[in-house]
């Protein structure tokens, strides 16, 4: 038995059948093809797959894809607009933010999440903001200059 | 000007225009938008999916497999075991990194007459869905008589211990165990007289650790796809360290000439030495003969953890002597490694690197390579060193204490420098391990005040560093931009080092270079990416094709001038006519010779292959400060400085990344993770939540310092930054927590408990 699931993804009217115990994870990676969230765990643990349900930042593993009825989705395809990349995204590159780059849509992710909430966040509100994101690459430094300076940033501050 | 490229003069007298600058990766905008297409992101019409099953006993003798309940199911199209594999050769395999060979590579992608760890891989399936292919695993049967597995050095080395490999004896040097054991091999090193050079000391310190296996932690799990034509020729998208090493391994496996496997490398999510080897490569290639389609192979992270290679557990033993002044005069080593099921553990390393950074004259280190029924390791950063610095350097800092010396001056005093003979064989040259003593020393961390229960440790390390065989292509467009094409999949940055060095020999901004990762039939041979080599080698390779697209660049400037070679340079990005030369011309553009290249002799393409010789070693030093609490054991580390010698820092950011990435690593080695087995050797923690790598909390920032003795061998200087940086971390944080609680260690991880019961030892 297959479900037939209505939903906004990055703006978008987008509708799928899918089996009742399949992910968001799985639709969005194999039937939307949208390869940019990553698979790293399929537990919740590393948070390679953040995405944004009705604004509300969760782990796409672990949300039933029939459970996105109606409801509205955001996935790191949709974070720039157009030409423009996000502020983020833009202090990811110039922080050399990334190594490998795997983790780096869910950071981006869970990282505008929070600024969304906390336009000023400390180094410690970021990290333990961003503990649910796991990176094995940077040591996290440079993940958490770009997040901070983004911020300074989207408040119209210079660093 | 002769024809000798000005790169020749000494690196360190060169001035830069483009190296040392930190410009944004060219693959950087593909990667914070999700457009990358990793291991995993690929996918083609008609494709299966394949599933693997695995053992579920560590130790078992397989009598037979009845696989005809999974054919029948519908949506199953290909089955394969053991049995549809050829027998292959025990035969060293090269190209790799760490000790592997083809015989038991091929056992370890699907076993045959045993199963030697919990997740072996048994069969494997593909299916029209994963759920079907998953359902098709559970009807396979395999019928099983369940050994007594062995877990632990101890439980492999004693007198009675089930044998893994009945028919393999122990390598090495007398005194070997006579018949079947698990000892793979056991070597000894040395030079000098160490009983006399300990009767010389007048303080010996002596001490063991144990360490448990460990993974790389890589977050991109393994994922291949494979397909074959009907011609038999495959093609195989997967996320590697090396594209030519997984067509190399692969044809080796299956019995196949390399020409008919293509591998294309896909962006890689991480590997730190995990993704230098195969399996589910050749597993996902034979399916796809078998099925006629396109098949594709994720592992879960259950999988990765317990079915790809960690690094090993060790028992090791140190003991050292110094006289009243801080001289070494002897040192000792015993090491034990645990090879996982399968022979080749990277204790070999280990011991060429355990004293490698101090002066010895008396020295005597002994080796054992043992196996038991865990996952076979694959390297993990710096293979086998870690845990061997560890003990070192936790003695180094006893000898300090006992001595009442400063902990970097008693390092200091002992340090390796250039034309010193090292305890492995060859004499250093230029090298940069005092320097880094130095910098630590006078950093303000070193003089920073501690607090109540705070301690800071102080460790040192090296590691080799790489070289081997690289190819590079560089060719110019019509308007003047140029492409870099190499063989190294780009694991943290090596795009943008690779299209500076580009740059600086062209003389043209760094952004008009693209930097390409090309397939195996799209390059020349290339070994993978590891080893700390791409930006030493395939750098190296770079800037020799850049220089010969150079030299091809002024000898057309010559011919349209009419001069002969010799009279024309090149200088930022133009060919210009020397003052002495006859006649007067303007300078010729990049662009401009790119544009009259038709006309004056066709394309304009630089190629190197080289198999590039002196690498430079790598050295460091770090600082790490933490606060115990001792009421719950929670050691918190409150600020870290690593100092490394970079020979030459291209991307500043990048080398300071791989410095960082290190540390957090070492720390998560020091304080958290471990493998935890069950009696029956099925490991009990399996994942992200319960296998504990540092999370962003757990962290502070992570002060870098790069010191630059250039490396001799290298035009620009170079060495390798990626695998030294964790090798000191172990013991900056076993020391800084020894001083914090003022508790003596044996043991990682340094978890609550264990430090509970040290502190409690010690009171």
């Amino acid at each position: 038995m297959k479900i037939h699931v209505h939903t906004r993804v990055n703006g978008e009217a987008t509708e799928f059948l899918c089996a009742p115990d399949r992910s968001l994870l799985e639709i969005l990676r194999d039937e939307l093809q949208l390869t940019g969230t990553k698979e790293g765990c399929s537990t919740g643990d590393c948070g390679a797959c953040s995405v944004m349900l009705d604004g509300r930042l969760v782990c796409s593993c672990l949300v039933l894809a029939p459970e996105v009825e109606g409801r509205s989705i955001e996935t790191i395809e949709g974070v720039a607009k157009g030409d423009q990349i996000h502020v983020l995204q833009r202090k990811f590159l110039e922080h050399a933010a990334l190594q490998c780059g795997i983790c780096t849509p869910g950071f981006i992710i869970a990282a505008k999440a929070l600024l969304e909430r906390n336009p000023d966040p400390s180094e410690e509100e970021t990290r333990y903001w961003l503990a649910g994101n796991l990176c094995r690459c940077t040591g996290y430094d440079k993940i958490i200059h770009a997040v901070l300076d983004a911020a300074a940033d989207l408040r119209g501050e210079t660093r | 000007m002769s024809d000798k490229p000005k790169g020749d003069q000494p690196a360190s007298d060169r001035k830069w225009k483009y190296i040392g600058t930190r410009p944004i990766r060219h693959d950087g905008l593909d990667k914070v938008t999700g457009r990358a297409q990793f291991g995993a992101d690929y996918a083609l019409p008609g494709m299966l999916w394949g599933k693997v099953l695995r053992s579920p006993h560590a130790h078992a003798r397989i009598r037979g497999i009845d696989v005809s309940a999974a054919l029948a199911l519908d949506g199953v199209k290909a089955v394969i075991t053991g049995r549809d594999f050829p027998d292959v050769a025990s035969e060293a395999a090269e190209g790799g990194e760490g000790a592997n060979d083809f015989g038991d590579l091929a056992m370890n992608v699907i076993a045959r007459e045993k199963a030697l760890y919990h997740g072996h891989a048994v069969a494997a399936v593909a299916a029209t869905t994963a759920k079907i292919a998953e359902e098709a695993c559970k009807r396979i049967v395999v019928d099983y008589e369940v050994l007594k597995p062995v877990l632990s050095l101890d439980a492999a080395l004693a007198a009675n211990a089930p044998i893994l490999h009945e028919s393999a004896r122990a390598t090495g040097h007398e005194p070997l165990p006579k018949g079947p054991s698990n000892v793979a091999s056991r070597r000894e090193m040395g030079r000098g007289d160490i009983a006399k050079g300990f009767s010389d000391a007048d303080v010996v310190v002596e001490r063991e650790f144990r360490t448990p296996m460990v993974h790389q932690g890589y977050i991109e799990p393994h994922a291949v796809l494979a397909r074959t034509g009907q011609d038999g020729r495959s093609v195989v998208w997967c996320c590697t360290q090396g594209a030519f090493m997984v067509r190399a391994y692969s044809a080796k496996v299956l019995g196949l000439s390399t020409d008919m496997i293509k591998v294309i490398p896909t962006e890689i999510g991480g590997g730190f030495g995990g993704k230098t080897t195969v399996y589910g490569e050749p597993l996902a290639i034979l399916l796809s003969r078998k099925a006629g389609r396109p098949v594709k192979f994720v592992m879960s992270r259950e999988e990765v953890f317990r079915a790809s290679g960690p690094t090993s557990g060790t028992h090791i033993r140190v003991k050292m002597g110094a006289t009243r002044d801080g001289k070494l005069t002897a040192a000792e080593a015993v090491l034990y490694y645990e090879a996982g099921a399968f022979k080749g553990s990277p204790v070999g390393a280990a011991m060429m690197t355990v004293f490698a950074p101090y002066k010895l004259a008396n020295v005597r280190i002994e080796g054992w390579d043992v196996v038991l029924n865990k996952p076979k390791v694959a390297a993990y950063r710096a293979p086998g060193a870690p845990m061997a610095a560890l003990v070192v350097e936790t003695v180094m800092d006893e000898l300090a204490e006992k001595l009442g010396l400063d902990p970097i001056d008693l390092r200091l005093e002992n340090a390796v420098h250039e034309g010193v003979q090292a305890t492995y064989g060859p004499k250093f040259r230029a090298i940069g391990f005092v320097e880094t003593l130095r910098a630590a020393k006078s950093h303000p961390h070193y003089k920073a005040p501690l607090g109540v229960n705070q301690g800071r440790g102080v460790a040192c390390g090296f590691w080799f560093n790489a070289g081997m065989s690289s190819s590079a292509n560089v060719s110019i467009n019509e308007d003047g931009s140029a492409v870099v094409v190499t063989g190294n999949p780009d694991i943290g940055g090596s795009r943008a080092s690779l299209a500076l060095m580009a740059a600086e020999e062209l003389g043209i901004p760094v952004e008009n270079v693209r930097p390409v990762v090309a397939d195996t039939e799209a390059i020349g041979y290339t070994d993978l990416t590891g080893g700390s080599r791409v930006t030493f080698a395939t750098g190296m390779a770079v800037i020799e094709a850049a220089r010969d697209v150079v030299r091809q660049l002024r000898a057309r400037a010559a011919q349209i001038w009419s001069v002969e070679l010799d009279a024309v340079a090149w200088e930022d990005g133009r060919a210009l006519l020397l003052s002495e030369a006859p006649g007067v011309h303007e300078p010729l553009s990049l662009a401009q010779l790119a544009g009259r290249a038709a006309q004056t002799g066709g394309p304009l393409v630089g190629r190197a292959a080289l198999n590039a010789r002196g690498a430079g070693p790598g050295f460091a030093t770090h600082l790490c400060d933490v606060e115990v609490d001792r009421e719950t054991g929670a050691v918190t580390v409150l600020r870290y400085t690593a100092v490394q010698d970079a020979g030459k820092a291209i991307h500043p950011s990048y080398v300071e990344g791989q410095y960082q990435g290190g540390v957090a690593q070492g720390i998560g080695w020091a304080l958290n993770e471990e493998y935890i087995f069950d009696e029956n050797g099925a490991m009990e923690n399996a994942g992200f939540l319960d296998y504990r790598m540092p999370v962003a909390s757990d962290l502070p920032m992570i002060d870098t310092v790069i010191v630059e003795v250039p490396n001799p061998m290298h035009p620009y200087g170079v060495r390798g930054v990626g695998e030294t940086p964790i090798v000191p971390p172990l013991a900056a944080v076993a020391n800084a927590v020894q001083r914090a609680a003022r508790v003596k260690l044996s043991e990682l991880p340094i978890s609550p408990p264990r430090l509970l019961e040290a502190i409690d030892r010690a009171v």
